[in-house]
């Protein structure tokens, strides 16, 4: 049973470790998040992938953790590094890969790319590309829920959104007005500050005051939080869920901070010059995926012949996603003016769902189709 | 049944008819609520509608801004007001990129219907910082839809259309049309948004303007007129979509005409409107299209120099008389 400090107390942690079928079925999540950022990384270099892209390797325990701590209609929404939070909401890697390589199967049809992952189906807000600016989009997820839940329905808010943003995120003024705004309007939401240490190439100690206790920022704002090791899959997911439990009950915002590390650069482009070799070794030594691993070795829950097997099968899922979407048509130039606007004028001709949303028979793009999830 | 109300309470009472037809409609934006409106324009909503509806904001438009945007990704409809659109600046980044966007960066999944409002353009000698006319700049931005009403009638009905339509649509107000009254139907009407109305017939020249300019060219006509030109005055009502064909239409019949707009000339609703009369009606112009707009300067806070930085009657007269010199 772990135990974990807060601003005034020392919690202790009553959430069950959940049974070994459970932590498999994490350490497969994490290995299809792992392998869809090499297969990226690899898709990019081909130059099969363009733009930015931004890989969550060393991270996957994070998203995994939180998401699975949520229920699946709760909104999650998060900033550019995005693939990791899509994946373990439930999209397809094929569907993903299609959108990274700009094809009419993306999530977006190929108008979004990496930074712009957007799943409606399974709760998924996007991938935003400007940092910080999904927070106040955030508090809105989470202003709509409760609206929904009390005001149309007359019922009691029974929603948590998840707004993940990086450290770097902490300095945006964006941040401070939706974390203001949370609060004020007891908003059912957990900022999610995804600690990886850099904001791009500058070291959170060099660009953020307090930049070794960043929850004092919550404590600003009078609001409730907690450090949490990002790195231990288990830990994030207790942690989590007791923090998901409390403000589905009390509709008052939450925010963790979660010690992660990015084992790769900010993006492609990036040398790593402003980090030592040392220091990278020291957490990749701490890597979620291995430290699952030996857990459930130490469990003897699985064998490491069925954990070469799980990863082998991953491998090979992933391939095939990475064929799919290759072979995905790239969209027709039509596609320009299509969802520019949700009704039909000028040259804009209205709107329809991406395909893999679409049931078989519908092929017209009606202006009904974008009046999201109501 | 019509009756004369003013240009505010045309405002309100589109507001609050919409409220009461679809409760995923709400009002969010600074002092709309227990102040009741900072120029009494949501004046009594928060008595019918409750706080759980009319919503005060702290001073924070990025974040309300972004708050009412992300609402409409789970289905609701709101109306942001921005105090003045001139505040609307700081929170550029959401009224820009997350709302005209957001359709198009996620392939159909999420629309955004979502109604910004507020005051725009020179109050009373407010100066710079508080004078803005952002038409000119957002008017760029595909994936919006801007209106300008110029009269109560058309406030009720264009807000109407804005508050269902699908998209977000920027409506912008103006202070010193707030107090004006004129007649307004009650109950349910639209107007539909991309459709210009001409103000006042005429035969020698097209006046082509919105808003608050609308006023402004009225006594220029009025002057025109007894000097012998007859002014034909249009309201564009809408920027985007942009009526060309009601324009168009009007400029057939004038040969001449002179576009008025209260931006800055550089990159403006004037120069887009100029260029598209000239496309479409290059061998029926009989001069080449005038502008006149604000002057190309910071707003002053002086009263004097403030009235002449205006595209004001007396500009216009200058401008249709130059315009029309070979009539």
């Amino acid at each position: 049973m772990s135990t974990t400090e807060t601003a005034n107390h020392v919690v202790e942690n009553t959430v069950p470790v959940p049974d070994p079928e459970v932590l498999k079925s994490w350490l497969r999540d994490m290995l299809q998040i792992r392998e869809f950022e090499v297969r990226s990384m690899q898709a990019y270099q081909n130059k099969l992938a363009g733009g930015f892209l931004h890989v969550y390797n060393g991270q996957e325990a994070v998203a995994v953790g939180c998401i699975a701590a949520m229920r699946h209609t709760d909104p999650v929404i998060t900033a550019y590094r995005d693939h990791g939070h899509a994946l373990a909401r439930g999209l397809d890697p094929k569907i993903g890969f299609a959108e990274l390589f700009g094809r009419i199967d993306g999530c977006a049809k190929g108008k979004g790319g990496s930074m712009h992952f957007f799943d409606r189906n399974n709760s998924m807000f996007g991938g935003h590309g400007i940092v910080g600016a999904q927070c106040p989009l955030g508090t809105g997820l989470a202003f709509a829920t409760k609206y929904t839940d009390e005001v149309i329905k007359g019922g009691t808010s029974d929603s948590v959104t998840a707004c993940f943003l990086g450290d770097g995120a902490l300095n945006q003024g964006s941040v401070h007005e939706a974390m203001n705004l949370a609060v004020i309007f007891d908003l059912p939401i957990v900022f999610c500050v995804e600690n990886n240490r850099y904001a791009m190439g500058t070291a959170v100690d060099r660009c953020t005051a307090s930049g070794n206790q960043i929850t004092n920022r919550a404590l600003a704002f009078g609001m409730e939080s907690r450090t949490i090791d990002g790195m231990d899959i288990i830990e994030v997911y207790r942690e989590m869920k007791g923090i998901i439990n409390q403000v589905r009950a009390t509709t008052k915002p939450f925010f963790v901070d979660i010690d992660t590390y990015r084992f790769k650069g900010h993006s492609m482009s990036d040398p790593r010059k402003y980090r030592t070799h040392e220091e990278e070794q020291e957490y990749e030594a701490d890597d979620p995926i291995e430290k699952l691993t030996r857990y459930l070795l130490a469990l003897k829950a699985m064998t490491e012949e069925e954990i070469k097997s799980l990863s082998k099968q991953v491998r090979h899922e992933i391939r095939e996603a990475v064929n799919w979407a290759s072979q995905s048509p790239v969209p027709d130039v039509s596609e320009l003016h299509h969802d520019v606007y949700a009704d039909t004028w000028g040259d804009y001709t209205g709107t329809s769902l991406p395909r893999y949303m679409k049931p078989a028979t519908d092929e017209d793009a009606t202006s009904g189709e974008a009046s999201n999830g109501s | 049944m019509a009756r004369e109300i003013e240009f505010r309470e045309a405002l309100r009472e589109a507001m609050s008819e919409e409220m009461r037809a679809d409760p995923r409609v709400y009002l969010i934006g600074e002092e709309v609520a227990d102040y009741n409106g900072a120029y009494k324009v949501s004046k009594g909503m928060l008595e019918e509608f409750g706080p759980r509806r009319i919503i005060d904001t702290p001073i924070s438009e990025s974040g309300f801004a972004g708050l009412g945007i992300g609402s409409t990704m789970l289905g609701l409809r709101p109306i942001v007001e921005f105090m003045s659109w001139s505040f609307s600046l700081v929170a550029a980044d959401q009224i820009l990129n997350n709302a005209p966007k957001m359709l198009y960066m996620s392939g159909g999944q999420f629309g955004c219907p979502i109604v910004f409002r507020g005051n725009d353009g020179a109050g009373g000698q407010l100066g710079s910082t508080h004078s803005w006319c952002v038409e000119s700049l957002y008017a760029n931005v595909p994936g919006l839809k801007m209106i300008i009403p110029s009269n109560p009638h058309d406030a009720k009905g264009l807000l109407k259309s804005a508050i269902r339509d699908d998209n977000p649509v920027f409506c912008l107000e103006s202070e010193r049309l707030l107090s004006i009254k004129g007649d307004v139907p009650e109950g349910d009407y639209v107007v539909p948004i991309g459709k210009a109305t001409i103000h006042r017939e005429g035969t020698d020249c097209t006046l082509v303007g919105f808003g608050r300019t609308v006023y402004f060219c009225e006594q220029a006509a009025d002057q025109l007129a007894r000097e012998g030109i007859s002014c034909e005055i249009l309201d564009m009502r809408s920027i985007r979509p942009l009526d060309m064909e009601a324009i168009i239409r009007s400029v057939k019949k004038t040969n001449y005409c002179v576009v008025v707009d209260q931006s800055w000339s550089f990159a403006s609703i004037g120069s887009e409107v100029a260029a598209e009369v000239h496309a479409a009606c290059f061998d029926d112009l009989d001069n080449h299209v005038h502008r006149v707009h604000n002057d190309d300067v910071p707003a002053p806070y002086s009263h004097d120099l403030e009235q002449e930085m205006l595209p004001n009657a007396r500009k216009i007269c200058e401008a249709v008389r130059s315009v029309t010199y070979n009539a």
